[in-house]
């Protein structure tokens, strides 16, 4: 006879059970950058380590799952109480200590074998030797944003990070030296590889080294303010050509076009040369995002929105439409400034 | 009733159990342990790392101040000692000079402090050496305050003449909390005066 | 079930009342209930209190869920949503979680030991009050003080307070003010109650109640509260040297002045890690005590149950830094941490083994109570699996902060604690008011609770997997993370609908239910030979004890518990 919750849970189960076919593991599998960075796709040696160790630890916690849970729903079913009169009490036992032991042996086994592949794990990883091949790029996290670094070729890079695609040929790997100019962040792509966290006054280290080319996204992955959701992270591989060209653009100083004047005229006079620089002008500061090259990056704000003009004259008008909380003030420009200085950014190339 | 059952399987034999003050205290004296921990450990880590201003260089060791509230740990013993057997006349004696004791190590904190203050200029937010400095001392100087807090209620009841020999135990609990205040000085002291120099 | 009054020395019938309502015997009630020492109705405030944070919590979470059910929400804004998960996590760790355990404790301590009182009643009223206006504390930040507008005076800087984002240059208003000191306060209130439970366990036994014959409940009560008393006073250190930092202009996590950021992570988890284990081991002591009786078995090996939780919590003291893997530690250090943790799993491991041999072999009774206790075996062994996934350090340089922790730490604290304190709660509701909770609603609750349960935090270890980080208000609609999240919320509020058949249950059953009689479940501690509910002095006469179920001995004089000890 089926009570009304017991009917009520079995339509539930299959309800259940539809959805989670409905949603099947879409994508998860798949080789090179996805728009869901699943951490079971990996495109880089770290993230491949992990996930070959997340299998074998998959399989020794499913095995527990399945035999102590077993035990767990076999005791429940086999021992229930058959019919409500049935009131006689069962023998009672009070313990065994060979029982005990064996229960202690085998846990204390599994944990062993465990441990010794993590840890063997971490080594790999982490102290992994450093190829004279490698790149250094120094990410620095700020409040919402993120800056990128190239001290052995001079280049500031701002939210899109570039790096070169690593094959077995040529391994050509990125070393990541993570700072904070602020408070804790914490770098993610997951497919690339784990997190580390950029803290003030400490060093941390990470490095990737992706074998398909392409666009992984990621996001800083520690709460760090208001707008810590939209601190998006994109990390392009680029081919050797594509990398080349971009070092060699970003290298050159901002696109001087007389046509828009007006545009730079604004943008030295109003504040914003306070906080943001753009090299070969006045404008110096360094508390926002270097915009020399602004127009090579696909996204503005660490991603909260796509890098078109309308959305860059909007932001300047008022940052909080994509972004509220996020640290640049709504400067508070006339029509016509917004459009005169969204015209100069247009030409930084 | 039919306690028979019950009757038959005890024996007769005194049911003892420890004493409630004293596992309390104990137990008060284990959290404030950690709490001391806590503090010391962010001394320990950052002895050294301001960036700027005076340095624990400029601290005198407090010798004399320490023997002062150490011997106050033996004062209070001896206060113990008596009312327990019942010396309430010796007890108060006792208790008063152990008051007098941790009096005078306040003072000389006092002073201590007075000086780096006012002539070192260093204060709780000078730098990181004033902060943790004010802060583990400051810690330990209100343990002491609140341990002198305790010492003068009791010995406003001995001086209105309310201590009696059954008061012993209560006192030995209130003692602890004493001891407990002088050995943590102890460490403050070997980490701040010795170790931190 | 077995109706009757057992011949215990001292079990006294409960004077009958009647009352009637006037303006002034309300004020005479209330004032009743604000200045008692009584450890019962101490404990009943205490359970009020945790269950009336449980809603508000529950409604934070709602919210929280609300926001996310899918891309781009702009049902809360992103300081308010902020606010919410912060109080939400803050609420259900302090002011749930550490007040049922009290609540518990300080009805059932002092009547499974056979003693009259707390040790310290004072102290008891004192510690709850204390309790109590933290929590008051805690929500005027956010109800009075504008927190759900504009200027920041709501904590919002998640329940670890990461520094140095806590510092007056990254959280200019009074959040984490308001925050660390609420937080002192209820610290304090925690401390003078952990002290009480372990004196009155150790100190007002009833004669014959030997250490090893305490009832397993009293004994991981103990274990708690020494754990509460090496837990909460590094965090109460802490927020002092926040405050410092704060109001006095000190530079402890002054990053800009050589603090470090490091060291409040590392005192914040000296903290946060024990914490969670007391919170999780009044739950186990709630199902040491349902499990048998419903499975009309003694405890399977008593000693070894007792010993676990001992070895659990010293453990527990030294794994803290597996919440920090991805801080920059050395690979020496990330190992050590590896070990330690998985450690913890053994002792685990021994005591979910004794419950399931409790089980073997006896004759389970599925009700309410044993349904709840069920679960959670099976909830528990899955969030303990995950535990050991989220150790395994390098798994968890991706896992962190993803969606996969906040699966598996609501494993435990919803799927273990909350269902164990549900248990409790259905297990001595008839002690504690003399009336059964209804049998038929308590099905209700508990198939929707453990659906509700299962379609948001099962779905959610898939989000952490396809890298939803958590804390964030929002994500990309591209992300794939949509229809995951959907299906999360929809549990959420399935959760909600379960809770509101309880709390309809609670307050129906009061006036309504069956009268339950001293003892409906035919159980065998002292708590059971009182009165429902017991009299203010609980027993008349001192109980003796001979054996571990004093109540078994007397139902069973042929084959007694003592002859095997
Ligand atoms: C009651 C609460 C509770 C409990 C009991 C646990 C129990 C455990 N937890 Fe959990 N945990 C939390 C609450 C809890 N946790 C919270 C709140 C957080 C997040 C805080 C935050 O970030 O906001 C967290 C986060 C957390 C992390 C950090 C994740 C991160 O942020 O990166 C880790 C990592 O190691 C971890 C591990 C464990 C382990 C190993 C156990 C073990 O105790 C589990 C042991 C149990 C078993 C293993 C199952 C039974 C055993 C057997 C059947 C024997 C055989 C098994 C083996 C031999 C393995 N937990
Ligand atoms: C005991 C602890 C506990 C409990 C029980 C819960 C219960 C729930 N939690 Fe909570 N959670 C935490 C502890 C807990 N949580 C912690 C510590 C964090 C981390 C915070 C941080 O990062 O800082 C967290 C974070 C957290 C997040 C992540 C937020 C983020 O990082 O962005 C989410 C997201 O879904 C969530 C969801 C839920 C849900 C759906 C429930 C459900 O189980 C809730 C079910 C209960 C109800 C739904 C009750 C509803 C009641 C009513 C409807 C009655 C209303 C009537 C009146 C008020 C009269 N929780
Ligand atoms: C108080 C400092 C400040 C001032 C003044 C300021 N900005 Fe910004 N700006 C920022 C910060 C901080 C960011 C990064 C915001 C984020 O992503 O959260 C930013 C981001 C930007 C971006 C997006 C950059 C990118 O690559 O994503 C543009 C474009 C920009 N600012 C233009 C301007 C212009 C034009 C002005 C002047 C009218 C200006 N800013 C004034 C601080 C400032
Ligand atoms: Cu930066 Cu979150
Ligand atoms: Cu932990």
């Amino acid at each position: 006879m089926l009570t009304e919750p017991y009917r009520c849970v079995k339509w539930s189960a299959k309800g259940f059970l539809f959805l989670l076919v409905f949603f099947a593991w879409h994508a998860v599998f798949a080789e090179g950058p996805q728009s869901t960075p699943s951490i079971f796709a990996p495109a880089s040696t770290p993230a491949s380590n992990i996930y070959e160790l997340s299998l074998f630890v998959i399989a020794i916690t499913g095995g527990i799952f399945v035999t102590v849970g077993s035990l767990i729903a076999y005791a429940a079913f086999k021992y229930r109480q058959h019919g409500q009169d049935d009131t006689s009490e069962p023998a009672q036992i009070y313990g065994s200590a060979q029982v005990e032991l064996a229960w202690t042996v085998v846990p204390v086994l599994i944990v062993v074998v465990l441990f010794l592949t993590t840890a063997r794990m971490i080594f790999a990883i982490q102290d992994a030797p450093k190829p004279k091949s490698a790149l250094d790029v120094t990410v620095v996290g700020h409040q919402y944003w993120w800056e990128f670094n190239y001290p052995r070729l001079g280049i500031r890079g701002v939210n899109e990070l570039h790096v070169p695609l690593s094959d077995a040929n040529h391994p050509t790997p990125t070393f990541l030296t993570l700072l904070s100019a602020d408070v804790i962040h914490s770098f993610w792509v997951p497919q690339l590889s784990g997190k580390t966290d950029l803290v003030p006054n400490k060093i941390n280290y990470l490095w990737i080294d992706p074998r398909h080319p392409g666009t992984y996204v990621g996001q800083c992955a520690q709460f760090c303010g208001v707008e810590h959701a939209k601190m998006l992270l994109r990390v392009y591989v680029d081919t050797p050509d594509q990398f080349a060209a971009w070092v060699k653009n970003q290298q050159q100083p901002a696109v001087n076009d007389p046509k828009v004047a007006e545009g730079r005229h604004v943008f030295e006079t109003q504040a914003c040369m306070n906080c943001h620089t753009i090299a070969g002008t006045a404008a110096t500061g360094r508390f926002g995002p270097d915009l020399t090259h602004l127009m090579s990056r696909e996204t503005i704000a660490s991603g909260a929105t796509t890098n078109t003009p309308e959305h860059l004259r909007e932001w300047i008008r008022n940052p909080d439409t994509f972004k509220p909380g996020s640290l640049m003030p709504a400067m508070q420009l006339n029509d016509q400034q917004l459009d005169q200085v969204t015209a100069y950014l247009s030409t930084l190339k | 009733m039919s306690t028979l059952a019950v009757a038959q399987a005890e024996r007769e034999q005194a049911w003892v159990q420890p004493s409630k003050g004293r596992v309390a205290m104990f137990c008060l004296i284990l959290a404030e342990s950690t709490i001391f921990t806590i503090f010391v450990v962010a001394y320990v880590y950052n002895i050294g790392k301001s960036l700027y201003g005076p340095t624990p260089q400029i601290l005198e060791v407090p010798i004399w101040n320490s023997i002062f509230l150490l011997s106050s740990s033996l004062t209070i013993w001896l206060a113990e000692r008596a009312v327990e057997h019942g010396r309430i006349k010796s007890f108060g004696l006792w208790w008063a000079l152990t008051f007098v004791l941790g009096a005078i190590f306040l003072v000389g904190t006092g002073i201590e402090w007075h000086k780096l203050i006012y002539e070192d200029g260093l204060t709780i937010s000078t730098n990181l050496f004033g902060t943790t400095f004010y802060s583990l001392v400051g810690l330990h100087a209100s343990h002491v305050i609140l341990g002198l807090i305790a010492l003068f209620t009791v010995l406003m009841f001995t001086v209105t003449g309310h201590v009696r020999k059954e008061h012993a135990d209560r006192i030995q609990v209130l003692a602890l909390y004493w001891h407990f205040v002088d050995a943590v000085w102890i460490v403050v002291f070997t980490v701040v005066y010795v170790i931190g120099r | 079930m077995a109706d009757s009054t057992f011949p215990v020395p001292g079990a006294l019938e409960a004077a009958p009342h009647g009352r009637r309502w006037s303006q002034a015997a309300f004020l005479a009630w209330l004032h009743d209930w604000v200045v008692t020492v009584d450890h019962k109705k101490l404990g009943i405030l205490y359970m009020l209190y945790s269950i009336f944070f449980l809603l508000v919590g529950g409604v934070e979470a709602i919210l929280i869920r609300i926001q996310l059910v899918r891309p781009d929400m702009h049902f809360l804004s992103p300081w308010v949503f902020n606010r919410v998960f912060t109080m939400h996590g803050t609420t259900m760790v302090f002011l749930v979680g550490m007040t049922y355990i009290f609540g518990f404790a300080n009805y059932l301590v002092p009547l499974m030991v056979g003693a009259r009182d707390m040790a310290f009643p004072r102290l008891n009223a004192l510690s709850f009050w204390l309790t109590f206006f933290g929590g008051i504390l805690l929500y005027y930040s956010f109800i009075g003080g504008y927190g759900l507008y504009g200027a920041s005076s709501a904590p919002d800087t998640m329940w670890w307070a990461y520094s140095p984002l806590t510092e007056r240059a990254f959280s200019p208003g009074h959040a984490p003010d308001y925050w660390a000191l609420s937080l002192i306060v209820t610290g304090f209130g925690t401390i003078g109650a952990s002290i009480n439970v372990i004196a009155t366990a150790l100190c007002l036994r009833c004669k014959g109640m030997t250490l090893m014959r305490l009832p397993l409940f009293v004994w991981l009560n103990v274990v708690t509260s020494f754990l509460a008393l090496l837990a909460i006073t590094p965090l109460t250190a802490a927020q002092v040297m926040l405050l410092i930092d704060r109001y006095l202009g000190g530079h402890f996590f002054d990053t800009q002045a050589g603090g470090s950021a490091l060291i409040w992570a590392h005192f914040f988890w000296i903290f946060g890690h024990p914490e969670v284990y007391v919170l999780v081991l009044p739950a186990f002591a709630i199902a040491n005590e349902v499990i048998p009786v419903f499975s009309r078995k003694a405890i399977f090996g008593y000693p070894a149950m007792a010993a676990a939780s001992v070895g659990i919590a010293f453990v527990s003291l030294g794994v803290w830094a597996h919440h920090m893997f991805t801080i920059g530690m050395t690979s020496v250090g990330n190992t050590f941490f590896v070990l330690s943790t998985m450690l913890v799993g053994i002792p685990t491991g021994i005591k979910i083994f004794n419950w399931v041999a409790t089980m073997w072999g006896g004759k389970i009774r599925f009700a309410t109570p044993m349904l709840f206790c069920t679960a959670f075996l099976f909830q528990f062994l899955i969030a303990g699996l995950t535990g050991i996934i989220l150790s395994v350090a390098p798994w968890n340089w991706q896992l962190h902060n993803s969606y996969f922790v906040i699966a598996h730490f609501h494993y435990v604290l919803v799927g273990a604690i909350v269902f164990c304190i549900f248990a409790g709660i259905y297990y001595w509701y008839p002690k504690v008011t003399g009336r059964m909770l209804s049998e038929k609603l308590g099905k209700w609750h508990f198939w929707l609770f453990v659906i509700g349960f299962h379609v948001s935090f099962d779905t959610m270890h898939v989000l952490g997997i396809l890298g939803m980080p958590r804390s964030i208000f929002t994500y990309e609609a591209d992300r794939g993370w949509a229809p995951w999240n959907f299906v999360v919320s929809i549990g959420g509020f399935i959760q909600a609908i379960a809770v509101l058949v309880f709390a309809f249950n609670l307050v129906h059953s009061y006036f309504k239910g069956r009268v339950a009689g001293n003892d409906p479940w035919d159980a065998w501690t002292l708590e059971w030979a009182t009165p429902s509910p017991p009299p203010a002095y609980n027993f008349a006469e001192d109980p003796v004890v001979t054996s571990r179920r004093p109540l078994w001995d007397i139902k069973h004089p042929e084959d007694p518990d003592w002859r095997y000890e």
